[in-house]
């Protein structure tokens, strides 16, 4: 399937009856602070500029009341912006009438939400065929289709089950299943892990991601979880009060985080999980010398298979084999600790 | 006290009504203009309601004349599936037995007619108002101070008018009824909807549902529960109200009650009184079992 980008261009977002007339003032400089406390209007979003990569997983990444949940329901326009372009293929989705919304809504766009929103009187099939149902798809036709996505995301023979006979791990499948059964380009993905208990988040991910591989949709993630912004992202966007701080992929962040702020997340990030070996590898002088690493090979796993080969030297060769860098343990070692200059940023 | 009124000014001391004789001519005015609009339109509405005497008619005289072994046998069976309680099915088969044994089958026959009809027709009207009402907060604020004049306002009084456009019989006893047994219909529909979880709204529109589809698949189901219980309400308050109707030419259990009232017959009194106790008892318990069985889906929690 082919995916399309989405543009996200100048986008604010100003909450209260007269947003509008803020705009110019909250381009000029004024606060969040202020605009709430002289003038009764909260500022959602200020000047947002993201390109979300077709066909990749964007995670954008932020505290609660960053306004991550605020940005993403602007991509299907359950929010309508206060200034800005949201773009998908060339069109604005916040010029669109209200019949060209719905039908980009029902074949271009898939939502999963951080509480599941089942429709609790309905069963598990039921609810997965929702977004067909609303196609105006023939009922058999979506329920093979659903079946499909239902046994994908772990849940045959829960079919006939109501969803709050499910634990909240299983509810989300349904929310995933239901989503993939729409079979749109954008998948929006709002905290849907967020809720879920650590082990059943980290395997929801995997779910994920195992997924995309084949399906290769536009993925827009929510979280407040660095650790799973860093693994599923193609590329990570941070947000703080409603302002980008920083985007880039994760290797970027974590490696320069662009303020004190993100360096304080950054801080406590597994960085062997999240650093490759072609970032600190140096220039290959003379022969390639000790076990193989492919590119993209994290720092963890390249430490695990020198340790377990018993060397301290490996090299770095690229998807033909072609040796391309080389690097000892203690390099990777160094790499994986947290560097002393972030922990006095932080501590500062 | 009345020496406060030495040093006070007349007009502070005695209330200054407006004098008798302007108040008579309002009066007046207002009556007058009344029997014009029903001389000069109350044969035309009677027209208009002439179905809802028609099905009344129709549906009373096939209660009355049909077998009671059959009724009582439909009423079972409809109690039964509806409510898929035992208990209930048997105390519906022994009351209406206990009915009939003290010789009310017809008067009862007669009352459920009419507690039928204003049930179907308070439903009819009550659910699209709800809807339009939580649609819109400016409905609401409209309707609202409506359902509050319908609901404090003595039902004596709006027999009245009603009694002068369409004089004594079932029909304006049926809008008597519906007029007293509507607003917990309107209102609990209002607020079924506007309770249902926004997320769940949310997700309907992400997903591109068009009004009617979010009404059809999410609104109305979710709002199931408090919609039934307006039913329940709306037939409970209907029960109460054929009584007060039968001073304006209703029959049944309450024409009975009626006169007991006006001969003091304790025992007649009594007897027509737990008849109407009877059938109120058997609706409210079925239509709450089958309220509570629509939503079976919310009672098995995941432990």
């Amino acid at each position: 399937m082919a995916s399309h980008a989405i543009e996200v261009k100048n986008l604010y977002k100003i909450f209260g009856p007269n947003g509008r007339d803020f705009v110019d003032a909250v381009k000029k400089g004024m606060g969040k602070a202020e605009l709430n406390e002289e003038h009764g209007h909260v500022l959602g979003l200020q000047d947002i500029n993201i390109s979300m990569p077709a066909g990749g997983v964007m995670v954008v990444m932020g505290l609660s009341g960053s306004g991550k949940s605020t940005l993403i329901r602007h991509i299907n326009r359950l929010i309508d912006p206060t200034a800005g372009e949201v773009l998908y293929d060339g069109v604005d989705v916040c010029k669109m009438s209200d019949n060209d919304l719905r039908e980009f809504r029902r074949h271009k766009t898939a939502m999963v939400f951080q509480k599941f929103a089942l429709l609790p009187h309905r069963t598990v099939l039921d609810n997965t065929v929702y977004g067909l149902e609303i196609q105006g798809i023939e009922r058999k036709e979506s329920e093979k289709r659903a079946r499909g996505w239902i046994e994908r995301v772990g849940l045959k023979g829960f079919e006939n089950h109501f969803p709050n006979q499910l634990s909240g791990g299983m509810q989300q499948r349904v929310g995933l299943a239901r989503a993939l059964t729409n079979d749109a380009d954008i998948l929006l993905m709002d905290e849907a892990y967020s809720a879920l208990d650590p082990l059943i988040r980290v395997d929801m991910q995997t779910v994920l991601l195992d997924l995309q591989k084949e399906l290769k949709k536009t993925v827009v993630f929510i979280t407040h979880d660095l650790d799973e912004a860093l693994r599923l992202g193609d590329k990570i966007a941070i947000l703080r009060d409603g302002r980008v701080v920083q985007q880039g992929t994760g290797q970027e962040i974590v490696l320069s985080p662009a303020d004190d702020y993100i360096t304080a997340f950054v801080k406590e990030v597994n960085r062997g999980r999240v650093i490759n070996v072609e970032t600190i590898m140096r220039p290959l002088s003379g022969n390639a010398e000790g076990v193989p690493l492919v590119t993209g090979t994290v720092l963890e796993s390249a430490a695990r298979t020198m340790t377990a080969a018993r060397v301290g030297i490996a090299h770095v060769v690229d998807e033909n084999g072609r040796p391309i860098g080389a690097l000892d343990l203690s390099t990777v070692i160094a790499a994986m600790v947290t560097p002393v200059s972030h922990e006095d940023r932080a501590a500062a | 006290m009345a020496s406060i009124c030495s040093v006070l000014p007349a007009m502070l001391c005695k209330f200054p009504a407006i004098d008798e004789s302007t108040i008579r001519l309002a009066r007046k005015a207002v009556d007058d203009s009344f029997k014009g609009f029903v001389r000069s339109y109350g044969n035309a509405i009677d027209t208009v309601v002439q179905p809802l005497q028609w099905f009344l008619n129709y549906l009373e005289s096939l209660f009355v004349t049909s077998p009671w072994i059959v009724i009582l046998a439909l009423m079972v069976a409809i109690v039964y599936f509806g409510s898929r309680n035992i208990n209930v099915t048997i105390g519906t088969a022994l009351s209406m037995i206990a009915i009939g044994l003290v010789g009310l089958w017809n008067d009862t026959m007669v009352t459920l007619a009419m507690v039928t009809v204003c049930t179907l027709i308070s439903i009819l009207i009550g659910i699209p108002i709800g809807i339009l009402m939580a649609r819109s907060d400016r409905v609401q604020a409209f309707v609202n101070p409506i359902l509050d004049v319908m609901q404090t306002m003595p039902s004596f009084v709006y027999l009245i008018p009603v009694v002068m456009i369409f004089g004594i019989g079932k029909v304006p006893g049926l809008i008597a009824v519906v007029i007293y047994a509507v607003p917990p219909m309107i209102r609990l529909t209002n607020l079924g909807i506007r309770l249902v979880d926004k997320e769940v709204l949310e997700a309907a529109d992400a997903f591109g549902s068009s009004t009617w589809q979010k009404l059809k698949n999410v609104q109305m189901p979710l709002a199931l529960p408090t919609i039934m219980a307006g039913i329940n309400q709306t037939i409970m308050m209907s029960l109460a109200m054929v009584v007060v109707a039968s001073m304006i030419g209703v029959g049944g259990l309450g024409k009975n009650v009626l006169q007991a009232i006006a001969n003091q017959f304790f025992t007649v009194g009594f007897l027509n009184g737990f008849a109407l106790v009877g059938i109120a008892i058997i609706f409210d318990r079925t239509s709450q079992a089958f309220g509570k069985r629509l939503q079976k889906h919310s009672e098995v929690i995941h432990g």
